[in-house]
């Protein structure tokens, strides 16, 4: 049976002429939102959000109203978005940027009334030159029509808002590293603790920092009330979610589905989403969450996206990205791309991020060239170990920042699961797949 | 070599004036640099550290951290191909290896007459449209190597001028209004020790 598919709430506007543009989004409910947020008290619009039960869509599926609760009472208290999508196989907060950017600062501003903000930064991850363009327009837009700036909407409040470029690096992604960023710094993730920026964040202030996909389902929320968002999934996953899928379906793109209520099989095989294998291909294995995640047999399919679900099953849904691998797919090549990738993104701090990265990215780029040995396997888990030791999930933390910990996810999965195309490798002295 | 021009001094202390600290603008201000000379110049840098009361150091310490940001000079066209995992399942390297034949250079150099050099670039959030690359952060989908090959062509002629401005030239909309909310530009930000002891919060 089909699934269903609510209402989208974030992409409700992706097919609408010039969607991008202030008339566009007022002739379809824009600024609403802020206009009743406006009007409630702030620990009214924070209830509201805790009992949406959203969870952070940036990767590390945190409570939002719970975040904004923890805020260090001082002032000034600044809020940062999150726009810095790098990870591997992540789509969806460009898409949002570039399609809905209003609904994007409609939501930064709800977020930053909520929690008192002084000032509000979007982060824009450098390379997206059209999202760039089109967030920096519609914050013009939005001061124009005056929903941004001095007294907004006749409410008392003001607050700005100021569109920031990265210039290029995945680790800036990480939120410390994005406030160093934003200080003009190297993007270095800073020591912990404090585990948040609620703590101590931009400026040594209390910062807020949330995603661009987190923030953008607030207008919705405070229009349509946390109860209504919280009706849709099961649990603590409520409401729906994009996801990025990719790899070799037929049909590849973002989707927005109801949490918990879809699996992995809806959105691989439904025709709606990823209409099945390409060229009629056997799945072999997925990516569930993002490159830091680790992988999932075929035997998973009918797993529900559910956050806790799948943590319970060993690995996450991150940052909402699910990469489908059919039986062509050279898995050493695969779990060798994501390896060389966080070596080359490895800011280099901590040694067992540092060192390991360099390290297994030499040795599994050996073995898929076929020129490995069998020791390789013993040595490849080893180092793993020395960066996340135990290799369990959630990995232990030896590094100021969780990229290290990450590294080891696809070496292992893959390891785990096909064992046998290793040895093939390094028996035949070749790939069998090329 | 060329510090920043009158016209891009102005441009730079509007855009100092967004934050309330000034060193936040110097990844903006490094962006403009590149936008005026197509890469970053140590002359720039020199300037850019003038005008935000950093020494020269500190401005190519922030620099050399981002890929984006070219301390010696590129092509008039940077071509960014995806390699990361949702392309290399759909042909990645095989482009790459393609643009290499085509331009007829390896990925990091750029061809004798300067006007495009390849690099491998990570995952650049555009992996429906697997395999794809950027032309100066200009994005490009579903590229096969006919696909390729004309769009080189076109760029060469000159005839894609208005959609892939030169290199170093992002955001081509400008921000249209100063700081107006009134805050906290003039109030006090107290700085907090980076390690001053705080309640902790899980
Ligand atoms: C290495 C690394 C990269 C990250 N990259 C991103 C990113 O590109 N975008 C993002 O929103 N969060 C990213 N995160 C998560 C952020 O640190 C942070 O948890 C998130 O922005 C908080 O927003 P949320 O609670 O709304 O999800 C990354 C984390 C790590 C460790
Ligand atoms: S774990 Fe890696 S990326 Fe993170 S701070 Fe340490 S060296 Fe940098
Ligand atoms: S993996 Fe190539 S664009 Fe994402």
């Amino acid at each position: 049976m089909a699934v269903d598919v609510p209402q989208p709430i974030v992409t409700r506007r992706f097919g609408l002429h010039e969607s991008w543009t202030l008339r566009t989004y007022l002739d379809n409910g824009g600024y609403d939102g802020l206009r009743k947020a406006l009007a409630m008290s702030r620990d009214d619009l924070v209830e509201n959000v805790k009992t949406a039960s959203l969870l952070g869509r940036g990767g590390a599926g945190f409570p939002a109203g719970q975040k904004w609760s923890m805020l260090r009472k001082a002032e000034p208290v600044y809020l940062v978005v999150n726009g810095d999508e790098s990870e591997p196989a992540t789509f969806k907060d460009h898409q949002l940027m570039v399609t809905d950017p209003h609904q994007v600062v409609e939501g930064a501003l709800i977020c930053a009334f909520a929690v008192g903000a002084a000032q509000a930064f979007i982060f824009v991850r450098g390379e997206f030159a059209l999202g760039l363009e089109r967030m920096t327009q519609a914050v013009n837009e939005a001061y124009e029509y005056g929903a941004i700036g001095r007294d907004i909407f006749g409410s008392g409040w003001s607050i700005d808002l100021v569109v920031h470029p990265g210039a290029g690096a995945y680790i800036c992604g990480e939120e410390t590293a994005l406030l160093e960023s934003l200080e003009g710094k190297r993007g270095f993730p800073r020591i912990k603790p404090p585990y948040f920026p609620a703590a101590i964040g931009l400026y040594g202030a209390p910062t807020v920092v949330n995603n661009v996909e987190t923030v953008s389902n607030l207008p919705w929320i405070t229009l349509n009330s946390g109860d209504a968002f919280a009706a849709m999934g099961e649990g603590r996953s409520t409401g729906t979610r994009i996801f990025s899928l990719s790899g070799r379906v037929n049909r590849p793109g973002n989707y927005e589905v109801e949490m918990a209520k879809t699996t992995f099989r809806d959105l691989f095989y439904d025709e709606r989403f990823g209409n099945g294998i390409r060229d009629g291909r056997e799945l072999k294995a997925f990516i569930p969450g993002g490159a830091s995640a680790p992988w999932f047999g075929a035997d998973k399919v009918d797993m529900p996206l559910d956050q806790d679900e799948v943590g319970k099953a060993g690995s996450m849904l991150g940052s909402g990205s699910i990469v489908a691998m059919d039986d062509t797919t050279c898995m050493v090549r695969a779990a060798w791309r994501i390896t060389r990738f966080f070596h080359h993104e490895s800011c280099g701090q901590c040694t067992p991020c540092r060192e390991g990265a360099g390290w297994v990215d030499k040795v599994m780029y050996r073995i898929e060239q076929g020129a490995g040995r069998e020791e390789d396997l013993d040595l490849l888990l080893d180092v793993c170990d020395n960066i996340a030791p135990g290799l369990s999930w959630p990995p232990q933390q030896t590094t100021i920042c969780v990229l290290g910990p990450s590294i080891p996810s696809s070496i292992v999965s893959a390891i785990r699961m096909f064992r046998d195309e290793f040895l093939v490798h390094i028996k035949e002295g070749a790939c069998p797949f090329t | 070599m060329p510090r920043l021009s009158a016209q891009m001094v102005e441009r730079a202390r509007d855009m100092i004036a967004l934050y309330p600290h000034a060193r936040s603008a110097l990844i903006p201000l490094l962006h403009l640099a590149q936008e005026q000379d197509g890469w970053v110049t140590p002359e720039a840098m020199e300037h850019i550290a003038e005008l935000l009361d950093l020494t020269p150091a500190e401005v190519r310490g922030t620099a050399t951290f981002y890929d984006m940001l070219f301390l010696e000079p590129t092509g008039k066209y940077l071509v960014s191909i995806c390699t990361n995992i949702a392309c290399l399942l759909n042909g990645a390297y095989e482009l790459l290896e393609h643009a290499e034949e085509k331009l007829g250079v390896k990925a990091g150099a750029t061809t004798p007459d300067g006007n495009f050099t390849i690099e491998e670039v990570e995952c650049i959030a555009l992996c429906g449209s697997a395999p794809c690359l950027a032309v100066n952060w200009r994005f490009f989908g579903n590229v096969s190597n006919d696909g390729f090959d004309h769009l080189v062509d076109e760029l060469a002629a000159g005839r894609l001028e208005g959609d892939v401005p030169p290199h170093g030239t992002l955001c081509r909309v400008r921000r249209a209004v100063g700081l107006v909310g009134g805050a906290p530009h003039d109030a006090v930000v107290e700085p907090v020790q980076e390690h001053t002891p705080v309640e902790e919060q899980h």
